[in-house]
């Protein structure tokens, strides 16, 4: 499938969203308090909606948003590789989410001045939502890494295990880069923007940034870690188990 | 004044249709009784979120996903209210959670069965969210204020659910040959499991009496039962699917549905601890309340030293 610059810039993001919403989902019913419950699900139903409206944009020749959802194998999801990585515990959900809420964040408040129509709005109804995320994750940061012994230490964990997924984020390849450019979009403000909220943040939480800034990168290209196989394969079962099923 | 003319004036309160609030004296049995119904009901809620999560990360349709994601939100936030509740009575949560996995505090036994297809779900939202607003709706006009007014906002949403799992169910029923397959069996699976939802039957039911006195429950487990017998079996007709009960008819003189012996012995095995999956809805809580531990203490200790710092800055 050849794809427009368009069809892939909205692809790594409604696939970024879409399997890190399924991540979070797995949280249902086993989150640490009934309130976290509520609010993880929520978050994963914001970003399993933004990225139906993504999927239904690009849809084209009678194809659904189903068919891109659930008919695609690993080497075509776009996602950044950091969204798929597994919950762990409570703190390695919240730093992976922090890390990713910023770079979504920043990226959507660019998006809300960029040149494509669709995008705008699209960006304009997310980023209400978006931004109680980042607050939420950055909020839960803050308490964990500045709460007890114990929290502060799992939550230095955390961030040393999940860092090396950060770079990948801001590293474009050649149509996401003449994409950027033709909307608009100042790469280099998003990293800022990124880079000093995070670091904020971090800082409050009184956690330290690790040094390397080596990364691991691939997803937005098809090249997944071990661990998306095996959501899809969840995710995409009954769907592909009953091909003549028209209506579920 | 003696505690007689309390109890009196108590149940004055009830007979008039007041409602009692959480500062009125209220007898023991009556606060006792209500914290294990609302508890049991708040357990309920939770548990149920587990049969149901077992299937949001496969659901057919993104669709499909953000409804039943939505769903178990819903069935959280009556967690929630329901907690706050009973609290009202004088049970913390944490100590309501801990009779839970101790095995003390008991919730519904419907949802120690599995899910083992997608159309379980859809199942559920028909005939468990239907026979929960079959006793729901009673419950809007039960005596304790707080109760009342937590069922009239989850009744709302109880019968959004139910339309929705009636919908999945509509699908699969007119659906391709496996589709309907997959939805009679699960009618098959569920509908006794759901009959017994309202409890023993009258003759059997040791809190009934003091409860209908009290006003804590408004009718009978054996009249609620029948009307939700009444109401869902034209829609299992209406699906092209049956109940797996040949003794159901309909009587044509009275207009009710009369259906067959329901297996007691099944429903005290699996309240007593010994159904398909009551073991793992337990160590389910049980793992997230003790891995909730450290996140709930950081949050402590945080807030603590925010409060401290404040203080100081202040100082």
């Amino acid at each position: 499938m050849k794809l427009s610059n368009l069809e892939t810039f909205c692809l790594i993001l409604a696939d970024s969203n879409l399997i890190l919403g399924h991540r979070l989902s797995e949280w249902c019913g086993h989150g640490p308090e009934l309130e976290q419950d509520i609010a993880l699900i929520n978050v994963s139903l914001d970003l399993i909606g933004q990225s139906r409206s993504l999927y239904q944009h690009i849809a084209k020749n009678g194809e659904t948003e189903d068919d891109i959802a659930y008919l695609r194998d690993a080497k075509d999801f776009k996602n950044h590789l950091l969204c798929e990585i597994p919950n762990g515990h409570f703190g390695d959900t919240i730093i992976r989410q922090f890390l990713y809420d910023s770079f979504h964040y920043f990226l959507l408040e660019g998006l809300t001045k960029c040149k494509n129509n669709f995008l705008r709005g699209y960006a304009l109804k997310s980023i209400k939502e978006v931004q109680y995320h980042l607050k939420h994750s950055g909020n839960w940061s803050i308490r964990l890494g500045d709460g007890t012994n114990e929290s502060h230490n799992k939550l230095q964990e955390s961030l040393n295990n999940i860092w090396a997924y950060t770079p990948e984020m801001f590293e474009l390849n050649t149509p996401e880069i003449q994409f950027y450019e033709k909307l608009g979009l100042n790469k280099d403000k998003i990293k800022n923007n990124w880079i000093n909220h995070t670091n904020n943040v971090l800082r409050e939480a009184t956690l330290k940034i690790p040094e390397s800034n080596w990364g691991q990168s691939g997803g937005k290209t098809g090249q997944h870690t071990e661990h998306l196989g095996f959501i899809l394969a969840e995710m995409q079962h009954v769907r592909r188990s009953y091909p003549d099923a028209k209506n579920w | 004044m003696g505690e007689i003319s309390l109890e009196e004036k108590f149940q004055n309160t009830i007979d008039k249709e007041s409602k009692i609030e959480p500062k009125d004296w209220m007898p023991d049995g009556y606060r006792k009784n209500l914290i294990r119904q609302i508890s049991q009901h708040a357990h309920s809620e939770i548990i149920g979120m587990l049969p149901e999560g077992n299937w949001i990360t496969r659901a057919p349709s993104l669709m499909r996903k953000v409804s039943l994601l939505a769903k178990v939100q819903d069935e959280a936030g009556h967690g929630l209210y329901l907690y706050s509740a009973m609290e009202t009575l004088g049970l913390s949560r944490d100590e309501s959670l801990e009779q839970l996995i101790t095995g003390k505090a008991k919730y519904s036994s419907i949802f120690n069965y599995p899910t083992i297809s997608w159309a379980d779900i859809g199942a559920i939202g028909w005939l468990v969210d239907g026979a929960a607003i079959v006793n729901q709706v009673a419950l809007q006009r039960t005596s304790y204020g707080p109760y009342a007014r937590a069922m009239v906002k989850i009744c709302k949403e109880e019968s959004f659910h139910q339309r929705q799992g009636f919908e999945i169910m509509t699908n699969l029923a007119k659906g391709t040959k496996e589709q309907k397959e997959m939805a009679q069996n699960a009618l098959n699976r569920f509908w006794w499991p759901s009959l017994m939802m309202f409890g023993p039957s009258d003759k059997d039911s040791t809190h009934s009496d003091q409860s209908l006195k009290w006003k804590i429950k408004r009718m009978t487990n054996d009249e609620l039962r029948q009307e939700f017998v009444n109401k869902t079996i034209p829609q299992v007709e209406f699906l092209g699917l049956t109940v797996p009960d040949p003794d159901l008819k309909l009587n044509k003189k009275t207009g009710q549905y009369e259906f067959g012996a329901i297996n007691w012995e099944e429903f005290y095995n699996v309240i007593k601890g010994r159904g398909p999956c009551n073991k793992e809805r337990i160590a389910a809580r049980t793992k997230a309340q003790k891995e909730g531990e450290w996140v709930k203490a950081a949050a402590k200790a945080y807030s603590a030293k925010k409060i401290n710092r404040r203080n100081t800055k202040a100082a």
